[in-house]
């Protein structure tokens, strides 16, 4: 893909990009890396908590506490969003806080609080799914296409 | 008037006679804080959308250097003004609210420098007495038309800058008291492939350095001839390039003469990654900061290259690299030789 695009530019052009490049900060990799974890891994700790506390107190099994839990994550991080606390929290976790459902929630409610000021239908309606739509779009469809790769091998006689 | 190539000289010098520079919050904080005029605590200045917020510092901007050079908004012909919003909304409104014969000009970021060059030319060519040249940026709204929600959790690149919020405005007259706007270097649409929306300093650094060779070229300056070349808004990265590339083309800036608006605004330890940038961050810091210096008599001549990416939120998504332009304007106190 880089080398497709690198061969429209010019010569000079290709011969700055070199020129910029050694002269510009890398992302710390490594770094996000160990943040994302450490980030990634707390938020999915206190998903636990709270998939525990739904099971001891109030009768839940495992799988019938999926759905609070969830709850409670996308509630917390659409009050941080609105804080105006997740996205600080992002820039120190990168993928670690971009990745668990609160991630996804944090997209919606960002872009629903921008948008505002447009107006409830073609503000808020129109622009909420700005940045998660993608997500949702190609979602459903990997999903659609695991399905159906699934009761082919079936018909099949697999698995 | 014309000399060289792409240079003008404005034999009658016009005066800045006042300039007004007003702040958000994040500004506030900055490094340059007590050169501005306004600051505001608040980025929605008791407006209920950002985008009214911008229109609200450009004509406190306008307002104030109208005010700080005991005038009235009739005695100005002519505004220039421009910002970074969808059809420069901020400035057309602004100017809705002013009432004055309105230009409406867009350079993105380097637009600050593209009015003042403007209102230079047109008060020395004596088709205006007094001109005034305006710009404007909002972080929120910059944020929310090019990039992402404000409150997107998307972490960003140590290349990426911060737009600053503010305006700056400055009154340029055919008489009066203050410093003179001497030259002008109108620059070339400069696209060297960069195509990373979060690394404008690397793609303007070399429009930046190519207005820089021209105006030194056409006016047969050397760079020691000015106490400050600033660029507009490189921030840390994109002013390590251009250093380099001036270098690479045998044009020897010292570094106490080379500097940048967006590393200048902001405190090292604000979350601004590689600085500042928008149209108010050149605006505010020349109109601030700049020519307090000038008139302490810190300094004496100064260029204040203003950097702009040409880009929108459409083209770099259709993954068009982006094109930069950089104007440039010398500003010469009253007393110094010509």
């Amino acid at each position: 893909m880089s080398n497709v695009k690198s061969k429209k530019l010019s010569l000079t052009q290709q011969e700055y990009k070199e020129f910029a490049k050694v002269r510009v900060p890398n992302r710390p990799v490594l770094t996000n890396c160990i943040r994302a974890f450490i980030a990634g891994g707390i938020i999915c700790t206190i998903g636990q908590g709270v998939q525990w506390m739904f099971m001891t107190y109030f009768g839940f099994t495992e799988v019938t506490a999926g759905n609070p839990t969830v709850a409670v994550l996308i509630m917390l991080s659409v009050l941080l969003t609105g804080l105006g606390v997740y996205d600080h929290i992002a820039q120190w976790a990168g993928a670690g806080s971009a990745v668990p459902v609160t991630g996804f929630a944090n997209t919606v409610a960002s872009a629903a609080i921008e948008h505002r000021t447009e107006g409830y239908v073609l503000g808020v309606g129109g622009n909420m799914f700005k940045l998660a739509g993608p997500v949702i779009a190609y979602g459903v469809f990997s999903a659609f296409i695991v399905a159906l790769v699934k009761i082919t091998v079936q018909a099949l006689g697999g698995i | 008037m014309l000399k060289g190539h792409q240079t003008w000289v404005f034999d009658s010098k016009p005066v800045i006679r006042a300039a007004a520079a007003v702040g958000g919050p994040f500004e506030a904080k900055g490094a340059l804080a007590d050169d501005f005029d306004i600051l505001h605590e608040d980025v929605w200045l008791g407006q209920d959308s950002f985008e009214k917020a911008e229109k609200k510092l450009l004509e406190q901007a306008c307002e104030k250097a109208i005010d700080k050079a005991g005038m009235k908004k009739e005695d100005i012909q002519f505004l220039l003004s421009g910002d970074l919003m969808d059809q420069i909304i901020s400035s057309s409104f602004a100017a809705r609210t002013l009432g004055m014969p309105y230009v409406g000009i867009f350079g993105a970021c380097s637009t600050s420098m593209l009015g003042l060059a403007l209102a230079a030319l047109l008060v020395n060519s004596g088709a205006a007495e007094n001109a005034l040249a305006a710009a404007s940026s909002h972080n929120v709204a910059a944020e929310k038309q090019f990039r992402y929600p404000t409150e997107y959790g998307g972490q960003k690149p140590p290349t990426a800058q911060w737009t600053v919020t503010g305006a700056g405005a400055a009154l340029v007259s055919r008489d009066g008291e203050g410093q003179r706007v001497t030259a002008a270097t109108i620059g070339r649409v400069i696209d060297m492939g960069i195509s990373d929306p979060f690394n404008m300093g690397a793609a303007m650094a070399p429009a930046a350095v190519d207005t820089i060779q021209a105006h030194l070229r056409d006016l047969k300056r050397e760079p020691e001839y000015y106490d400050l070349i600033a660029t507009g808004d490189l921030g840390r990265v994109g002013h390590r390039i251009a250093g380099d590339l001036l270098k690479k083309h045998d044009i020897i800036i010292p570094p106490e003469i080379l500097t940048d608006c967006g590393i200048l605004i902001y405190k090292e330890e604000q979350p601004v990654l590689a600085g500042g940038s928008g149209c108010a961050c050149s605006a505010m810091v020349t109109y601030g900061h700049f020519l307090k210096r000038m008139q302490k008599g810190e300094l004496s001549r100064i260029l204040v290259v203003a950097t702009g990416a040409l880009l929108s939120p459409l083209s770099y998504q259709q993954k068009e690299s982006i094109p930069c332009i950089a104007h440039a304007v010398s500003i010469e106190r009253e007393q110094g030789s010509i």
